[in-house]
């Protein structure tokens, strides 16, 4: 041992030296992370208060907090907005009461409850590029199975996504199959967590079904829901890739959310400056979110404690 | 006001948890249901109370036949091992909860409140949740919440189980005080012989879903049934001697004790149906030995191991080289270990069990 050590010297030996084994360890991680986010997170930072375009050579000037204002005052921003809003409370609303019944339904043993469990928390392992192609298969006119089925009864093509509101619910369909199984799954930690004895307890006490539930279980899983609804709504929020695949905003611009529209501005406008700016309003909307989400669950912490 | 249990049995899968069980409850009268954990006793209780139906046999509650009812529609009052409060509600609308079916008054029902939490001082709290409560606070509020109905029947399963010593004494004065107001018949699940002996009118010894002996606490101590019963109840536990029958006159009894030595002691008249020779079973409680300085016919000789002061009584492990026998006397009693000494049983002490375990007594 002795004589390896002696035997390596310099800037090799300085190297490996075990108190900076742990950092060396580490440094590709933090080394890509700094290079694919972090640095690119402070450069758009920086982007959003000059007037650069990507698409052109000009060299950018020094605009201060103009984009923001643009991006304030922009009466598309607040129509996106408002489309983000109505697509993120639709869903996130089906996926609490489908969650809800399927905990519910989950909570009580029946045959092949485990397979039919796995079957049921699938939607939520697949890609969002997969669960988007799927849907917009399937309300596809000509060949998809919704318009197949419905073609029985009215003998005509069903073209969902023909018109604002059954574009939007088609992708809150899209969402919500996607994510009730997530909601399922945390109000049925809930449901589980009721200690048997508190049931029985009411059924000496002569307790009704209604009062029984909003007596025991309901204490149980508020806060979960709660967890449900702050965590979906962040997700949601930020939807994009189901919406891009099922309608690309369309028809006209009725379901661009606003992760599409900042896609839009970005990529397709080369507005690179103001979508900066409109993206860092998003991420302190989400900022804001995620601090409710982590307050929730410190509370919830306690209760469980 | 009765219940009534016939022929009861639970079988879980190949587990037979309760078998055949037997029992009446009076109107008033507190029954304890006592044995070890896993004897079946917790299984009993919750078949009474319509938690778990019966595989066989019948329950009947004031006479009726409510074997295939449901827990609500037995009308009976039940406090949990674990409390089983509701951690929503508070003392107070804990309270009060098991009188919402009963389509009272908000007057009545707080006035109903308000006498149960005088009577077991809950005045304080009345406003505060379950997490908020010490132990011995939530064990008063379980049981305020199972006596503000009139139910038929009141059930408890181990009251006292989670408090510590001190306060586990002061609840069980307390709850035998609610209990002898009571004008229903009670069932006490507990695995302590203590609370047992304290609490109840009439003791059920269980053992491996059988009921062992059902006699009052007085006489479940002193003349036990059998050598599980005999074993079981009591602290400490009583001397248990192998020995064999050698010679009887109808009122005394010699007996050779395995390991050599013998002993004549005075015995009940059923000893005329064994014959010597006969292999039989010694018991003796540790407070009938008596230390004496004189070798004498009802006693045996025996060497000190381990003396144990208990504060007014000291506790001697003796061995006569085949048993261990405990013996309890006077701390003024002079004991070191090691001493060589002889151990006398008291006349009309001595309990003798055969070899089907099955004590030899005039009933």
């Amino acid at each position: 041992m002795a004589n390896t050590a002696k035997t390596r010297s310099g800037f090799g030996a300085w190297l490996l030296d075990p108190k900076r084994r742990g950092a060396l360890l580490v440094a590709p991680a933090i080394t890509i992370l700094f290079v694919m986010n972090i640095f690119p997170l402070m450069w758009s930072f920086g982007l959003s208060f000059f007037n650069y375009k990507a698409s052109s050579l000009k060299v950018p000037t020094f605009k201060g907090f103009d984009n923001y204002g643009k991006v304030l005052t922009d009466e598309r921003v607040w129509e996106r907005f408002q489309t983000t809003a109505i697509i993120v409370s639709s869903s996130v609303i089906m996926q609490l009461i489908i969650g809800f019944l399927m905990a519910m339904m989950f909570a009580k043993v029946f045959p092949l409850r485990r397979i039919v469990l796995m079957l049921v928390l699938t939607p939520m392992m697949l890609s969002f590029v997969s669960v988007g192609v799927f849907f917009k298969l399937f309300y596809e006119p000509t060949f998809g199975i919704v318009s197949f089925v419905l073609n029985f009864f009215t003998e005509e093509r069903f073209v969902l996504l023909g018109s604002p509101e059954g574009a939007i619910l088609g992708i809150v369909i899209a969402d919500a199959w996607m994510w009730s199984p997530f909601v399922m799954l945390l109000v049925l930690a809930g449901l589980v967590s009721v200690p048997k004895y508190l049931y029985e307890a009411a059924e000496i006490d002569r307790a009704s079904k209604w009062r029984t539930f909003w007596t025991i279980t309901f204490p149980y899983i508020k806060s979960l829901l709660l967890l449900a609804v702050l965590f979906r709504t962040i997700e949601t929020f930020k939807l994009f890739d189901v919406v891009y695949i099922i309608t690309d905003g369309g028809p006209g611009s009725t379901t661009e959310t606003i992760a599409v529209y900042l896609y839009r501005t970005a990529f397709q406008f080369f507005k690179t400056s103001q979508s900066s700016a409109l993206a860092y309003i998003v991420l302190f909307i989400v900022i804001v979110l995620t601090n409710l989400y982590l307050y929730a669950v410190n509370r919830r912490e306690e209760e469980v404690e | 006001m009765t219940i009534e249990l016939k022929k009861l049995t639970k079988r879980f899968g190949a587990l037979t948890a309760v078998d055949s069980v037997d029992l009446t409850v009076g109107d008033g009268e507190v029954l304890c249901l006592l044995g070890p954990s896993g004897c079946g006793k917790t299984t009993t209780l919750r078949m009474v109370a319509g938690l778990e139906l019966a595989s066989e046999g019948e329950v009947y509650l004031g006479g009726k036949n409510v074997s295939d009812r449901a827990a609500r529609d037995r009308n009976v009052a039940m406090s949990f091992q674990f409390y089983a409060l509701y951690p929503s509600l508070t003392v107070a609308e804990n309270l009060a909860f098991p009188l919402y079916g009963e389509g009272l008054s908000k007057t009545e029902i707080e006035v109903r409140v308000a006498r149960i939490s005088d009577t077991l001082q809950l005045g304080g709290i009345l406003n505060r949740t379950p997490g908020q409560l010490a132990e011995g606070e939530k064990q008063r509020v379980a049981v305020g919440r199972s006596i503000i109905r009139d139910p038929t029947c009141f059930l408890f399963d181990e009251p006292l189980s989670r408090l510590d010593v001190q306060l586990r004494e002061e609840m069980r004065g307390e709850i035998k005080l609610v209990l002898q107001d009571l004008s229903r018949p009670t069932v006490i699940v507990t695995h302590d012989q203590l609370e047992a002996l304290t609490m109840a009118d009439r003791i059920a010894v269980m053992r491996d879903g059988r009921i062992e002996q059902v006699d009052t606490p007085h006489n479940v101590f002193q003349r036990p049934k059998n050598l599980f019963v005999a074993g079981f109840i009591g602290t400490p536990q009583m001397n248990l001697l192998t020995a064999t029958l050698t010679a009887s006159n109808g009122a005394n009894a010699e007996f050779a004790i395995s390991g050599g030595q013998t002993i004549m002691i005075d015995v009940d008249p059923r000893i005329s149906e064994l014959s010597p020779g006969t292999d039989v079973t010694l018991g003796v409680r540790p407070r009938n030995l008596e230390i004496s300085n004189e070798p004498t016919p009802d006693g045996i000789s025996t060497t000190i191991d381990i003396v144990e002061p208990m504060g007014a009584e000291t506790l001697v492990h003796l061995s006569d080289g085949q048993h261990v026998l405990r013996l309890v006397t006077d701390w003024r009693v002079p004991l070191n270990e090691g001493d060589k000494v002889h151990t006398r049983f008291l006349p009309g002490t001595t309990h003798i069990f055969t070899a089907d375990e099955q004590v030899l007594r005039t009933p």
